[in-house]
C-alpha cells in the first residue's frame, strides 16, 4: 500500500519540508495529506498518522451515498476534526441505474488543522459501481486509493459505461492503489441470518462501506449505530441489519490482509476556539438563523414558500419547529409564497420566503411591492445553475444582478451573502436585522454549495446573539395644522429613514398602503412629479444609508499590491488559494464581501489601494460589473460557471499570474 | 357572535357608517356600480360590530381594487391577482383580524385565478368580494374572463373567442365552503349576503354583479329591469322552494333521468317536485347545478343568494392547532437546545 498522497509533486513538497508548518496554513499542497508518523494498532496492523484526508464516496443515485457521506461526516465532526464537505448529485431522483449521469457522490475533507474547502482532489475514492469509477477517476491524483465494489464489475454494468475490459484487470488503474472488495457479497453474507429479501439486504452495502472506512480512519461508531436505530425506529429488523452491515464492514477492515494500514487524523484542537461544536450544513444553519432571528426579534416567524431545489430543506426544517411559534405555509406557487409572507409582514410577523433563482424571477413583482410598502421581508435565494431550470442541484453565483436589479422601476433591495455553510446562521440574523430596522425586503444570497456542504460550527450562546427587537407604532405620529393628532404611515425615522410599522389591530392608526406611488408622509396616493422624484430618491437613500461594517482586508505582510476580493461561497477556495500563494512567498491581500448592497463605506478606498484587484466569481463577472460601475476601478474578473465550486489550486494559479503581471 | 369572528375584538361602542369612510376622495367614474357596493359595505360594517382597527381590506389591481383606500380600516392595495395570497398570509398569522379581499373578474379569475382557487380549497378565513363587471375597466375596455362569447371590445374587434368562466361554478369546483352571488344595485340583498359571508368560518366567495357604465353599461340589465328581472332572477333562500317568475309561477325541479336541474311551470303536479334550497347540503352537486341554470349570454335564470354555506375545517385554525400541539408534545421552543442538536463536542481552551 502506498501512503496517502495527492500527487508525486505534493509528496515531494512534504518530503522537502517535513517540519514546515506555518501557523496560518490551510489547504496548501505542502501539507496535502502529509504523514505525521506511524505506530502499530491493537489489532497488530500499522497505523499511520495523517494531517488530512479527502475521501469521496461515489455510487448510483440509489446507493445511499449522500447518507453514507453524512454519517462519515458526523463521525468525523464528533471526533473533533475540522472538515468541509461537497455533496454532488444529479437532479433526477433515480437516474437510470448504472449510468454516468446517475452517479451521486459525496466528498469530505477532514484534518487535524483548520481547513477551508472540501479539497480539490480525493485521496480515497469509494466506487460502488463501474459508473462511479469512470465518472470520478479523472479527479483522482496518481497514487490515490480506490476501494471498488467488485461485485458490480460484471459485463453489463461495465458495458453500460463503455468499459470493454475490466479496469480492475486491464492495468488501467496501475497508477492507483486499488482495493477490490466484493461489497455486495460480503454484505449479503453478513446479513444472512436476518432472512431479508436479497434486494433489501443489498441496500445495506453502503453501511458496509461506511464501516470499512470508519475502521480505516479510526472514526467513532456509536453515533452511527444510534442514528440507524433512530432512522429505522419503525422497522427494527432493518435497523439491526444496517448496524450488522456497518459492523461487518469494520470487522472486514480489521481482519482482511488487503487493508494492512489504517490512518489516524488527530482532532483539530488548535483550529478551534474553545466552545461547544457541532457539524452543520448551510441550509440547516440558515433555518436556525431564521428561528433565532424570530426569537431575538420577539416576533413570530412566518415562512411562505414553494418547494424548489436546493432551497426546500429550509422549508422542511422550519416546518419541524412549530413549537417556536414558526408558521410554515406551502403555497400554490412562488408568487403566493412571497405574497403570504408579505401579508404576514403587514400583520407584524418576521416574514420569510425561500427559493432559488427561477423562483426569484416569479417573485420579482412582489419584491417590488415590498419595496414600495416598506415592510420587512427576507427573500432567501439558494442560487443554482441557470438560466431557466439550469442545473438545479449544482451551485452558481449568477443571481447577484437579479437580486440587485431584477425589478421594474428603481427598487433597491439590500443584499447579504453568507461565506461558509456555518456562516449562513449569522448571515440570516444580519439580513433580519436590516429588514426589521429599515423596513425593507432583504436578499439573502446563499447557493447550492453552501446549502448542502457542511462544516463544524461553534454553537453560540443565546446571549451572544444580537437584539433584534422592534417597536411597533402605537400612537399618532403627526399633528395637523388644526391640532388634530394623526398617523402618517410614511413619516420616517430621521436617521434610518424607516417608516413606522403599525400593525392591524392598533386602534387609531388605521391606514392604507399600496403599490401606487405615495405622498411622502401621509402615504396617500400621489401622482405629483416632484413627490415621485423625492420618493424614489428617498427609498434609494434609505438603502444606501444602511449601516454595514467596513471591509476588513487581510494582508499580513502589508506589502501586497494585489487584492483578491470575493463574495459569498467562494470564501473557502479563495482563502485556501491565498494561503498557498503566501506560502510560496508572495504578498497578496484578501477581502470578502458579506454586503453587496449597500457596499461597505470603505470599499472604494480599499479597491484603489491596490494595483490589481482580482474578483473570482461563479458567474460571468457580476460583482466585477458592479464594482467597475460604482468605483471606476479596473477589475481582473476571473470566472467559472461549471456548477462546481472553485478549486484552490486553480485559483492559486490565477492569483500568481495576477501578481506576476 | 359567529364562529368566524370569535377571536376578533368587538367595538367598544357602536360604530357608524361615517366611521368607516376614509378621508380619501372616491375616484371611480360617476355612475359606477362600485359606489353602491362601497356604501353597502360601509353601511354594513357597524352592524358587524367588529372593532374597526381589526378589519383589513386587501385588494389586487383594477377599478374595484381601489376599494381599500376608501375604507377607514387597515388596508393594502397590492398587485394584480395576488390579494388572496397576501390576505392568506395575514389571516393565517393573525386570527384576531377580519380580513376581506376585494377583487374583480380580471384580477381574481384571469391573472390571479390560481390564488383564488387555492384560497378556496384551503378554506382560509377570508371574505372575498369579487366585483364582476364582465369587462376590463382600468385598462379601458378589453374583454374579461367572464365576458360573454363573441364580445366585441377593443382587443376583440371581431368578437372574443373564449368561453367565459362562471365564477360560482368555478368556486364550487374549487371546494369553496361558501359561495354567494348578489347584485350591486340591490342594497338589501347585498347586505344580507355580506352578513352571511362575514359569519361564515372559512373562505367566503361573494360574486357581486357590478355595472361598468363606461365600458360595459347595462351588462346586468336583464337582472335589474323591472319587466325582465322577475323572469331572469332566481332568488335563493335556504329552506325555501326555488321559485321565480311572475307570481312565482316557475320552479326548479330535478330531472329524474339525468339528475340535472330544469325549470318548469308550477302546476299542482309539479309543485311537490320543486326543489327546496339547501345551502348547507354536504354535497356541492345541487349548488353546482343551480349555478349552471343561468344562460351566460342573456343571464336569464340567474340564481342569486347563498348557493353554498357549509362548515369544514378552517386552515388558520388547523395551522394554529398544530402550533399548540407542537408545544404540547415538545414543550415551548428552547433555542439553546435547538442549536446544540444531538451530536456536539467540546473544545477546551
Amino acid at each position: 500500500m502506498t501512503s496517502q498522497v495527492s500527487s508525486p509533486a505534493e509528496q515531494a513538497d512534504s518530503a522537502e519540508q517535513p517540519g514546515f508548518s506555518p501557523p496560518d496554513t490551510g489547504d496548501e499542497p505542502s501539507r496535502l495529506a502529509g504523514q505525521r508518523g506511524s505506530a502499530p494498532r491493537s489489532d497488530g496492523k500499522e497505523v499511520r498518522r495523517l494531517d488530512r484526508v479527502i475521501i469521496r464516496f461515489a455510487g448510483d443515485s440509489g446507493d445511499g451515498m449522500q447518507l453514507t457521506g453524512d454519517r462519515f461526516t458526523s463521525e468525523t465532526a464528533s471526533f473533533g476534526n475540522d472538515l468541509s464537505t461537497l455533496p454532488n448529485f444529479p437532479a433526477e431522483i433515480r437516474a437510470p441505474a448504472g449510468t454516468l449521469p446517475g452517479v451521486s457522490s459525496f466528498q469530505l475533507h477532514f484534518a487535524d488543522h483548520d481547513i477551508l474547502t472540501p479539497g480539490d482532489a480525493p485521496n480515497v475514492l469509494v466506487a460502488m459501481n463501474p459508473a462511479a469509477l469512470k465518472a470520478n477517476l479523472g479527479d483522482l491524483p496518481r497514487g490515490a486509493e480506490i476501494i471498488v465494489n467488485t461485485d458490480e464489475f460484471t459485463k453489463r454494468p461495465m458495458a453500460k459505461v463503455g468499459y470493454d475490459t475490466s479496469p480492475l484487470e486491464d492495468g488501467s488503474l496501475d497508477a492507483y492503489s486499488v482495493h477490490p472488495v466484493p461489497l455486495t457479497t460480503l454484505t449479503l453474507e453478513a446479513l444472512k441470518e436476518f432472512g431479508l429479501p436479497r434486494k433489501e439486504a443489498e441496500r445495506s452495502k453502503n453501511m458496509f462501506a461506511l464501516g470499512l472506512l470508519s475502521w480505516m480512519y479510526h472514526r467513532p461508531t456509536e453515533n452511527t449505530e444510534a442514528f440507524l436505530r433512530r432512522k429505522f425506529a419503525g422497522k427494527p429488523q432493518i435497523a439491526e441489519a444496517n448496524v450488522a452491515a456497518f459492523r461487518a464492514g469494520w470487522n472486514f477492515g480489521e481482519t482482511t490482509e488487503d487493508f494492512a494500514v489504517s490512518y489516524e487524523v488527530a482532532p483539530a484542537t488548535a483550529a478551534f476556539p474553545p466552545g461547544s461544536y457541532r457539524n452543520i450544513s448551510g441550509n440547516l444553519a440558515l433555518a436556525y438563523g431564521l428561528i433565532a432571528a424570530g426569537q431575538q426579534a420577539d416576533l413570530p416567524l412566518y415562512l411562505g414558500s414553494y418547494p424548489i431545489t436546493p432551497a426546500s430543506d429550509i422549508l422542511h426544517e422550519l416546518s419541524k419547529h412549530k413549537n417556536f411559534g414558526v408558521r410554515t405555509f406551502q403555497a400554490e406557487d412562488e408568487i403566493a409564497g412571497i405574497g403570504a409572507a408579505l401579508g404576514a409582514a403587514f400583520g407584524g410577523a418576521l416574514a420569510v420566503t425561500t427559493t432559488s433563482g427561477p423562483g426569484v424571477a416569479l417573485k420579482s413583482e412582489t419584491i417590488g411591492l415590498a419595496v414600495s410598502l416598506e415592510l420587512p421581508l427576507l427573500v432567501v435565494d439558494i442560487q443554482r445553475g441557470g438560466p431557466s431550470t439550469g442545473l438545479p442541484t449544482k451551485t452558481e453565483q449568477a443571481d447577484l444582478l437579479q437580486a440587485m436589479y431584477g425589478r421594474n422601476g428603481e427598487a433597491p433591495v439590500p443584499v447579504v451573502a453568507p461565506k461558509t455553510p456555518a456562516d449562513c446562521f449569522a448571515a440570516a440574523l444580519d439580513a433580519a436585522r436590516i429588514a426589521l430596522a429599515y423596513r425593507t425586503p432583504v436578499f439573502l444570497l446563499s447557493d447550492g454549495y453552501l446549502a448542502n456542504g457542511s462544516e463544524p460550527w461553534r454553537i453560540p450562546e443565546p446571549d451572544e446573539l444580537p437584539d433584534l427587537r422592534v417597536q411597533f407604532a402605537t400612537t399618532p405620529n403627526h399633528t395637523l395644522a388644526d391640532g388634530t393628532e394623526v398617523f402618517w404611515p410614511y413619516k420616517r425615522d430621521p436617521h434610518t429613514l424607516a417608516r413606522p410599522w403599525a400593525v392591524p389591530g392598533t386602534p387609531g392608526l388605521e391606514h392604507r398602503i399600496g403599490g401606487i406611488e405615495k405622498q411622502d408622509g401621509t402615504g396617500n396616493i400621489s401622482y405629483d412629479p416632484a413627490n415621485h422624484d423625492h420618493m424614489v430618491r428617498t427609498r434609494q437613500a434609505k438603502i444606501d444609508n444602511i449601516t454595514v461594517p467596513d471591509t476588513e482586508v487581510d494582508d499580513p505582510s502589508g506589502q501586497a499590491r494585489t487584492l483578491i476580493l470575493g463574495w459569498g461561497s467562494t470564501y473557502g477556495p479563495i482563502t485556501a488559494a491565498v494561503r498557498r500563494v503566501r506560502n510560496q512567498g508572495h504578498h497578496v491581500a484578501q477581502a470578502h464581501l458579506r454586503h453587496l448592497n449597500p457596499f461597505p463605506r470603505n470599499l472604494g478606498e480599499v479597491l484603489r489601494r491596490y494595483d490589481t484587484v482580482v474578483v473570482p466569481e461563479m458567474n460571468l463577472g457580476q460583482l466585477a460589473t458592479l464594482l467597475r460601475a460604482r468605483y471606476l476601478v479596473d477589475i481582473h474578473s476571473h470566472t467559472q460557471v461549471s456548477g462546481m465550486p472553485f478549486k484552490a489550486e486553480q485559483l492559486a494559479t490565477v492569483i500568481e499570474e495576477a501578481i506576476d503581471v | 357572535m359567529s364562529e368566524a369572528l370569535k377571536l376578533v375584538p368587538k367595538a367598544d361602542t357602536r360604530q357608524s357608517m361615517k366611521d368607516f369612510k376614509s378621508d380619501q376622495e372616491v375616484r371611480w367614474c360617476p355612475g359606477c356600480g362600485d359606489y353602491a357596493i362601497l356604501a353597502a359595505v360601509q353601511g354594513f360594517m357597524p352592524d358587524l360590530g367588529v372593532a374597526r382597527e381589526n378589519i383589513v381590506f386587501v385588494s389586487g389591481i383594477g377599478c374595484s381594487s381601489r376599494f381599500p383606500y376608501y375604507m377607514n380600516t387597515y388596508g393594502m392595495h397590492s398587485i394584480h391577482g395576488r390579494a388572496p395570497a397576501i390576505a392568506t398570509g395575514l389571516a393565517t398569522s393573525r386570527r384576531d383580524l377580519s380580513v376581506w379581499v376585494v377583487t374583480g373578474d380580471g384580477d381574481a379569475l384571469s391573472i390571479g385565478g390560481n390564488h383564488l382557487i387555492h384560497a378556496l380549497r384551503r378554506n382560509v378565513n377570508l371574505k372575498i368580494l369579487l366585483f364582476n363587471n364582465r369587462i376590463y375597466g382600468l385598462t379601458k375596455g378589453q374583454y374579461s374572463p367572464t365576458s360573454e362569447l363573441g364580445k366585441i371590445t377593443k382587443s376583440t374587434p371581431m368578437g372574443s373567442l373564449d368561453a367565459p368562466f362562471n365564477p360560482v361554478s368555478l368556486a364550487l369546483g374549487a371546494e369553496a365552503s361558501f359561495v354567494a352571488r348578489t347584485i350591486d344595485s340591490d342594497r338589501k340583498h347585498l347586505t344580507q349576503v355580506l352578513r352571511a359571508a362575514a359569519d361564515h368560518p372559512g373562505t367566503a366567495l361573494v360574486e357581486i354583479y357590478q355595472n361598468c357604465n363606461i365600458y360595459n353599461d347595462n351588462a346586468f340589465e336583464a337582472l335589474k329591469d323591472r319587466d325582465q328581472a322577475q323572469e331572469a332572477v332566481i332568488r335563493l333562500e335556504h329552506g325555501q322552494p326555488i321559485r321565480f317568475g311572475t307570481d312565482l309561477s316557475k320552479g326548479v325541479v330535478r330531472n329524474a333521468a339525468t339528475g340535472d336541474l330544469e325549470v318548469v311551470d308550477v302546476t299542482p303536479e309539479t309543485e311537490s317536485r320543486i326543489l327546496v334550497h339547501d345551502a348547507h347540503a354536504a354535497s356541492p352537486t345541487t349548488a353546482f347545478a343551480l349555478s349552471r341554470l343561468a344562460d351566460p349570454q342573456t343571464l336569464h335564470r340567474t340564481p342569486i343568494g347563498v348557493l353554498r354555506d357549509v362548515e369544514r375545517p378552517v386552515y388558520d385554525t388547523l395551522m394554529a392547532d398544530q402550533l399548540e400541539t407542537a408545544v404540547e408534545q415538545k414543550g415551548k421552543g428552547d433555542l439553546s437546545a435547538l442549536l446544540a442538536g444531538n451530536d456536539t463536542w467540546t473544545v477546551v481552551g
